[in-house]
């Protein structure tokens, strides 16, 4: 078999690099008065190219590239396809709702498909310093992002607020990237775990553990690392907002189960409870926060931050069959969240007119179609069966359930009802006949980029809900690509590489 | 694959597609009324072709399909009806032209988004009684309150929003532990089907103690949805608030048929050992509703009480565990549901006439309003169990099945419910209709009951009187439903029942066989 070529191993982020810098590059070329709308694009046409790209990638041989820091396995392509879908979406919104006279539209354009190549390669690298650059290529881009709106106050403020948190949390990660170098002389990913069992000092690898933790659990906004959720969300537009919600937490959850799940699988009985209490936290916080919101971005922000605890629950409970589950709640909360951002934007408009949750009483007599939709996407959320929305919260607690974390389930069901409560309060005041006309109509002209946007989320939340079977089979297949965990030290090496826990589907 | 095996899906589908069908035309000249009648009449039709093919007399499930829908955990989409839920199919169908003929000049804003989800909800309780997966089953039980929410919300008649959210709130939360208990059993049974798992109960394979909790959720569950004493909170309220076309739908027989399909029937034993407790709740719940229904001042309250003391009487049936009380509790349903409906039309009528639904404020209207009057008359003998009605087969059979071979006092109870239930009836009649004219009655005049109010009521009132005459038409194949856990049989059983009021109208059906 020959060799595949190592730049096969990075198509989707090559390709995603290209496009960033082709924008960038025409952006600068072209004559000052000009509309740059048409830079979206070729943004747009770059990230169905890197989907496409990622697909191929299931032709090419299992493998790793690059002397071994990246892989290309069914679990990158999984996420892969993901994150280049939500930011395809994203870009689809920015191009109907981002501002003609805006200055730097070419910069955004590029900014979102830079981003999108560090996330990308956050789910394929397999080596902790390539992890890092890659968060860093990532999270630089949405700091940009999230301060985006210059003229209003909050913009900049949000995206200091982030820029600060985010540089301490990430220098957290470093620091554990820096420690378990000096536990196990490598940083590597399957060599760490292969060399942790045998550490001579287990308090650096713990210690190492804990901080790499709360660099990622930071970048998923999980409790009690989530306090600048709420703000950012706010602040940054929303078009942005939609990607921030969703694509970087799944790339960040992809490298969440790679580092416990691989690197430190020894350690299973140290960050199961760990990530259990992170759970029920981010749950509980999240969704009681959530109900006292008036502002409809903010309420989001802290249901996001109830969402990653759903998650972290999936997983928390029992890794082995938790992977899929969790994988699939996160392309099912991507579709949904980037739906109902969609919707948000389309409501209140880049600049938001209408931020509070008052302003949307009576959507369905002003706007059937929007309001239909954004009752579609709550409804989503809420968990009701038949949309994307019920399955996530099926498996998730199914796994937690065979896993035996019952009490998860339970607590996770409870919050549900919680999370009902103010999903539905948004339901039922868009429902309620308006009182006057004195609401302001929200610009009734829906553009087709923003339809395909909605047309985009609301077709694949209906299709996880009615016929989920190919996106699970293909987060059970990206599961069972992951390296199994080391068995005990004494075990036949050999069987590393089995299938963990579940037995093959075929 | 026959039309025996797509009849239910096609019964699933149609709904769904007018569904989408109104979504895409435009709101003009009633277009989205006709389109959802239309619909609603030919699901109607595809419901007809269940009875007419049912073979009587055979247990278990008929026009079965099976196939696998979700692959890991396998859920399986399988459908079929029994004697227990064909008619129940067949009622949904019915109901469904009717609430929307009693819609047509009510709603007239949004009738795209109303009627779309007028059929969505068609559908979802379509699937609840044909549903033979558990998982399948929980998909539509939680897709019913969808459209009724958000339908409440919109059209609610002063404070929609919070009656919509005391409705869902109420109903949904007891439906978490439902889905946990639904896991639960299929952690341990491997399978989400209706049959298997109902096999894998009986063969006492599972631990006692969980399976008590288990079927607790599911009766929680289910008491909420009916409602039953003391978990009825939200029903005045979202009857004073729905539409019409909804609130006729929204209480009882969803919760009714599962609990006898999946409480008593999943966990006989179980229901067995809780039926005491369940029944003296009913006994609660029925002299308890009957005596609020009397002193409410607004009618869809009281009708709202009334339907507590009614459905508790039905509980009291499923609860007996007799054969006779199971066959009677069907019939009951279908009657109150039929009752019930013709009861909202005519009621909704008013209102909407008159803006308003506070009783004081009516009087002597059956000199203005000649035709409404005769209606409601008919309507309400048929609520309180007047011979010859269909109230009173379901009353009568339910009550002398209680009496013979369950408990005589919780039978004398239940029928001083009953006595109760004519007064308050009765007094209600006298205070819209009779008596001297109050000042609305003067000062606004309105017309009779419209084209279409009739059409939908008529049917509604000829099936009282056939089903009050002719029992023996629907208890034929009624009779074919499963058998409660404790089956004995006891001197008086329905076969006289029939026999008293035989009618040639069995014989079609056993010459068929």
């Amino acid at each position: 078999m020959n060799p595949v070529p190592d730049i096969y191993r990075i198509l989707p982020e090559v390709i995603l690099t290209l496009t960033g810098v082709a924008v960038m590059l025409i952006d600068a070329t072209l004559p000052p008065g000009m509309s740059r709308r048409y830079l979206g694009f070729v943004a747009a046409i770059g990230a169905t190219i890197a989907i496409w790209a990622s697909v191929w990638q299931l032709s090419l041989p299992e493998g790793t590239g690059f002397f071994g820091t990246v892989e290309t396995s069914n679990f990158t392509v999984f996420f892969h396809v993901l994150i280049c879908g939500i930011v395809l979406v994203a870009l689809l919104l920015s191009l109907d709702t981002l501002p003609q006279d805006s200055h730097h539209q070419g910069e955004f354009y590029a900014l979102i498909v830079f981003g999108a190549v560090g996330m990308c390669l956050m789910t394929s690298a397999i080596e902790l310093l390539l992890v890092f650059i890659a968060l860093e290529i990532s999270s630089i881009s949405t700091y940009i992002l999230a301060g985006y709106r210059k003229h209003v106050a909050r913009g900049p403020e949000a995206a200091l607020k982030y820029f600060l948190l985010g540089s301490f949390a990430t220098a957290f990660l470093l620091y554990g990237i820096a420690l378990i170098f000096g536990a196990t002389g490598t940083t590597e990913i399957y060599k760490i775990a292969h060399a942790v069992p045998g550490a001579q000092n287990q308090i650096l690898v713990v210690a190492s553990l804990a901080l790499i933790l709360v660099g990622i659990l930071f970048k998923v906004s999980a409790a009690p690392f989530h306090v600048w959720t709420p703000d950012v969300y706010e602040g940054a537009p929303t078009p942005v907002v939609a990607l921030l919600s969703t694509a970087p937490k799944a790339a960040a959850f992809a490298l969440l189960i790679r580092v416990v799940y691989e690197v430190f699988p020894t350690l299973r009985s140290l960050w199961s409870p760990l990530l259990w209490g992170v759970a029920v936290l981010s749950m509980f916080v999240g969704n009681l926060a959530a109900l006292r919101q008036q502002n409809v971005k903010r309420m989001m922000a802290y249901s996001s931050i109830a969402h990653a605890g759903y998650l972290i629950a999936a997983f928390a409970g029992a890794p082995e069959i938790g992977i899929p589950a969790a994988a699939f709640y996160t392309a099912a909360y991507a579709a949904m969240n980037v739906g109902i951002f969609a919707i948000i934007t389309l409501v209140s408009g880049y600049d938001e007119n209408l931020p509070l949750i008052d302003d949307y009483r009576g959507l369905l007599y002003r706007s059937p179609f929007l309001g239909s939709m954004l009752i579609f996407f709550l409804v989503s959320l809420i968990g009701i069966p038949f949309t994307g929305g019920f399955f996530g919260k099926f498996y998730s607690f199914t796994s937690a359930v065979s896993g035996g974390a019952i009490a998860l389930a339970l607590i996770g069901l409870l919050n549900s009802g919680i999370a009902a409560a103010y999903y539905l309060r948004l339901v039922l005041t868009a429902a309620q006949r308006p009182e006057s006309d004195a609401v302001v109509a929200p610009s009734s002209r829906v553009g087709v980029t923003a339809l395909a946007a909605l047309a985009f989320t609301a077709a694949a939340t209906l299709m996880l809900g009615i016929v989920p079977n190919a996106v699970l089979r293909a987060a059970q297949s990206g599961a069972q690509t992951l390296q199994a965990p080391v068995p005990e030290p004494t075990a036949n090496p050999g069987a590393a590489t089995a299938t963990p826990g579940q037995p093959p589907i075929q | 694959m026959t039309i025996d095996q797509s009849i239910l899906t096609l019964i699933l589908l149609v709904p769904l597609a007018g569904a989408v069908l109104i979504a895409l035309v435009p709101d003009k000249a009633k277009l989205p009324n006709w389109i959802a009648l239309l619909t609603a009449l030919a699901t109607f039709g595809l419901t007809l072709h269940l009875p007419a093919h049912f073979v009587t007399g055979q247990s278990g499930f008929q026009f079965e399909f099976t196939r696998l829908w979700i692959e890991n955990p396998a859920i399986n989409y399988h459908v079929g009806v029994d004697g227990l839920s064909l008619w129940l199919v067949v009622l949904v169908g019915l109901l469904g032209p009717i609430g929307v003929l009693a819609s047509w000049n009510t709603i007239k804003t949004r009738r795209k988004i109303y009627y779309s989800l007028f059929l969505v909800q068609q559908t979802a309780m379509y699937g609840v009684f044909i549903s033979l997966d558990l998982m399948l089953y929980y998909g539509f039980w939680e897709l019913s309150l969808v459209p009724m929410v958000i339908l409440i919300a919109m059209y609610g008649r002063k404070d929609g929003p919070k009656a919509a959210l005391k409705f869902f709130l109420f109903t949904f939360i007891p439906s978490a532990p439902l889905l946990v208990a639904i896991l639960w059993l299929y952690s341990k049974t491997g399978s989400f089907d209706f049959s298997y798992v109902q096999v894998y109960i009986a063969s006492g394979a599972l631990p006692a103690t969980a399976l008590w909790w288990a079927a607790l959720a599911f009766v929680v569950a289910f008491a909420v949805k009916v409602p039953m004493f003391p978990l009825h909170g939200w029903l005045a309220d979202t009857f004073n608030e729905a539409p019409v076309a909804m609130a006729m739908v929204v209480a009882g027989k969803l919760g009714l048929y599962s609990m006898l399909r999946f409480h008593a029937g999943l966990f006989p034993a179980q229901a067995l050992a809780l039926a005491p407790v369940l029944m003296v709740l009913a006994l609660i719940g029925i002299i308890y509703g009957a005596c609020l229904a009397l002193v409410q001042r607004d009618f869809f309250r009281l009708l709202a009480f009334g339907a507590v003391s009614h459905f508790s009487l039905v509980i009291l049936a499923i609860y007996g565990l007799t054969l006779n009380g199971w066959n009677g509790a069907v019939y009951q349903i279908l009657n109150l549901s039929i009752v019930e409906a013709a009861m909202f039309v005519l009621l909704g009528a008013l209102e909407s006439r008159y803006k308003t639904s506070q009783i004081e404020s009516f009087g002597g209207l059956a000199a203005r309003l000649p035709r409404t009057a005769t209606y409601f008359v008919l309507a309400s003998l048929a609520m309180i169990g007047l011979p010859l009605l269909s109230g009173f087969i379901g009353e009568f059979v339910i009550l002398s099945s209680t009496f013979t071979g369950v408990s005589r006092s919780a039978a004398i109870i239940a029928a001083v419910g009953i006595i109760l239930s004519a007064a308050y009836v009765l007094w209600l009649i006298q205070r819209l209709f009779y008596g001297p004219e109050s000042s609305m009655a003067i000062s606004k005049t309105a017309s009779d009951l419209s084209f279409g109010e009739l059409a939908a009521l008529t049917p509604l009132v000829i099936l009282m009187l056939v089903m009050g005459v002719a029992p023996s038409l629907w208890f034929n194949t009624i009779q074919s439903a499963p058998r409660p856990p404790r089956n004995t049989s006891f001197g008086f059983t329905v076969e006289r029942v029939a026999t008293i009021f035989k009618v040639s109208g069995s014989s079609g059906k056993e010459a068929q066989r």
